[in-house]
């Protein structure tokens, strides 16, 4: 059924030349916000033709799963070969998790699984099903109030285009869980898996370690 | 390198939860199938559409495969279940107390996030990362006849310069000169029952097989890492070589164990990686400093012997001074060059 309903989707789209018409991030929120179900249209402009035709010619569809992501059960058709950067920006529409190299080499895709932080870009997204999820769009209190990290980074101007930032965020979120206390060095290292191509490294510790102490400071308080 | 072709081709994926389900699915699946540990090697070639499996079977829900053991062997040793990551192995207190020379090399893997992925069991499998083999092209390695990094334009600074046989690909491994160093056994199941071999045996040169840089066949599967306690707490010397400090791959690195008595070498293991298809165990050397007392004579006699016989590729010789030095510093226990930040 949800098969159906996106290769429709995708058919339409391909027909209109969607790229002109609709930019890809309204026409995925759109569809995620009319409830539809989002199956592997997804994302599919990049190499439509291929991933559809594929999926009909092998058989191998998605299957529907329930992920656990920022404290939410999400259920989601999920195709055994999808990554998890991919289901949560195409299918989940959570974008804050960033592609970059697609090839664990930048950092940009990082979250946290089980509190780890991991490159979401090389985790199949089947693997993690009873794991918990946390990106960073599920850093936040539920009334807004940002997280210590993000505070600090906002507090002390950590980024430049922020391309690199959720990515850091959650490496160093991942990292103060265990290392709460880190000097300047331990700290470099712990994000030492994450590439800034506008390369303030020093900015974006300076900002992490005010993130470190809010977190402190919060913990205590 | 990292090219994004595009998702990867479909293929079905299989998730047991014990050893021998793992196994009955590889071999229905024959060569058809493909073992995902942490994915971090894998799931490139998959990305790449140079290897299309049609049966991934994952790993990562066998419990009996995580975790580190105490061995009953009366003697103290420990056991590394194959899909321990990383990062486990390096912040493990026995193995940093007794062991430290690999938490010292699995501390100098790739990444935070590759190490809080990438499983012990896979850093010792891992495939070559010859970037014409790794970008598809039909070289010795992937089954046709000719090498495309030993010509005279060939990209090969990261190459071999021991023992190589038609191609001159290098073992990318930093986890495995440690472990033969500390004289590993790893635990094999293949379809007729366990094998235990020793560290420098799981690993072959293309004189052996060209396809493959272990000796795992299609079916097999490395449950286990053992590290018996015959060199616990000795002292360990790890370096490895690379071009930046994070991410990258050994150009070359050294592990070595040794017991000194007074200012004599007792008993000493040692190997390297990156030099060859295979991580090497300097046999040679470990003979010829044995007995002798520990100093930079003993060091400068055993980097030198360590490297004979080696031929650099047109863009590689530094990696024979490169060897000799490791060598060297490994033996005579001089401390190594360090950036300040
Ligand atoms: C960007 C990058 C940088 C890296 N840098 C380094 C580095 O500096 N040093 C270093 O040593 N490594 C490095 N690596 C390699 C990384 O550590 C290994 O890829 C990783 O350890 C492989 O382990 P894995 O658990 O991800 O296994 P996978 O990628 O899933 O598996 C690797 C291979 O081993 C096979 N395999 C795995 N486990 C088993 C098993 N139990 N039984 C049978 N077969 C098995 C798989 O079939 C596959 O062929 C790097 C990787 C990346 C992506
Ligand atoms: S070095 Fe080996 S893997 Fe690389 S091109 Fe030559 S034969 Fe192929
Ligand atoms: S996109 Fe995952 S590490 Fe670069
Ligand atoms: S701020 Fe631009 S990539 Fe990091």
């Amino acid at each position: 059924m949800a098969e159906r309903v996106s290769s429709k989707a995708m058919q339409d789209v391909q027909e209109e030349g969607v790229l002109k018409a609709v930019s890809r991030r309204d026409f995925i929120k759109g569809v995620i916000s009319s409830g539809v179900a989002v199956s592997s249209a997804g994302y599919l402009f990049r190499a439509s033709s291929i991933l559809h035709g594929q999926q009909l010619a092998a058989g191998v569809g998605e299957r529907l799963i329930t992920l656990n992501v920022n404290g939410q059960q999400r259920r989601v058709d999920v195709m055994k070969q999808e990554t998890l950067a991919w289901t949560l920006r195409y299918k989940l529409g959570l974008t804050g998790t960033k592609l970059g190299c697609d090839r664990a080499e930048c950092g940009s895709c990082s979250v946290l699984i089980d509190d780890i932080p991991h490159y979401s870009c090389s985790v199949l997204t089947h693997t993690v099903r009873g794991r918990k999820v946390l990106t960073i769009e599920g850093l936040a209190a539920e009334d807004g109030t940002l997280h210590p990290v993000q505070q600090g980074v906002i507090d002390e101007q950590g980024f430049q285009c922020a391309f690199c930032m959720p990515g850091f965020i959650m490496t160093a979120v991942g990292f103060l869980k265990t290392n709460p206390n880190p000097t300047r060095r331990e700290l470099a290292h712990g994000v030492s898996g994450n590439l800034c191509r506008c390369q303030d490294y020093d900015k974006i510790l300076t900002a992490l370690m005010r993130g470190a102490e809010n977190m402190r400071r919060s913990s205590l308080g | 390198m990292a090219v994004i072709r595009d998702v990867m081709a479909a293929f079905e994926l299989y998730q047991p939860s014990s050893v021998a389900d793992a196994q009955k699915l590889l071999e229905q699946h024959g060569p058809d199938a493909w073992v995902l540990a942490g994915g971090l090697d894998s799931l490139d070639w998959l990305k790449d559409r140079i290897r299309k499996p049609k049966a991934v079977v994952d790993l990562s829900g066998i419990a009996e495969l995580r975790g580190v053991r105490t061995t009953n062997d009366g003697n103290d040793g420990i056991e590394i279940g194959a899909m321990t990551t990383l990062t486990e192995v390096v912040n493990h207190p026995v193995i940093k107390q007794k062991y430290g020379l690999l938490a010292e090399s699995a501390e100098l893997v790739a990444s935070p996030q590759i190490r809080n992925q990438g499983t012990i069991g896979g850093n010792v499998s891992q495939d070559t990362r010859c970037w014409y083999y790794r970008g598809g092209w039909p070289c010795y390695r992937a089954g046709g006849n000719i090498c495309y990094a030993d010509t005279p334009e060939g990209r090969n600074r990261e190459h071999a310069i021991l023992h190589a046989d038609r191609c001159v690909a290098v073992n990318p491994s930093d986890s495995a000169p440690a472990l033969i160093a500390l004289d590993a056994k790893f635990v094999v199941r293949t379809p007729k029952g366990e094998r235990v071999v020793d560290a420098e045996d799981y690993f072959i040169g293309p004189d052996i097989d060209i396809t493959r840089l272990h000796i795992l066949q299609p079916g097999d599967l490395l449950t286990a890492i053992r590290i018996p306690s015959t060199w616990a707490r000795a002292q360990f010397y790890f370096e490895k070589v690379r071009d930046r400090n994070v991410w990258d791959f050994p150009l070359m690195n050294v592990a070595s164990a040794m017991v000194t008595s007074g200012d004599r070498i007792e008993r000493i293991r040692i190997a390297v990686n990156g030099a060859a298809a295979r991580p090497l165990r300097l046999k040679a050397v470990e003979d010829a400093v044995r007995g002798q007392p520990r100093n930079t004579a003993t060091g400068e006699m055993a980097g030198r012997l360590a490297v004979q016989g080696a031929v650099p590729l047109q863009f590689n010789a530094y990696k024979i001074p490169l060897m000799r030095n490791l060598v060297k510093r490994a033996v005579s226990g001089v401390e190594e060059a360090t950036w300040a930040s």
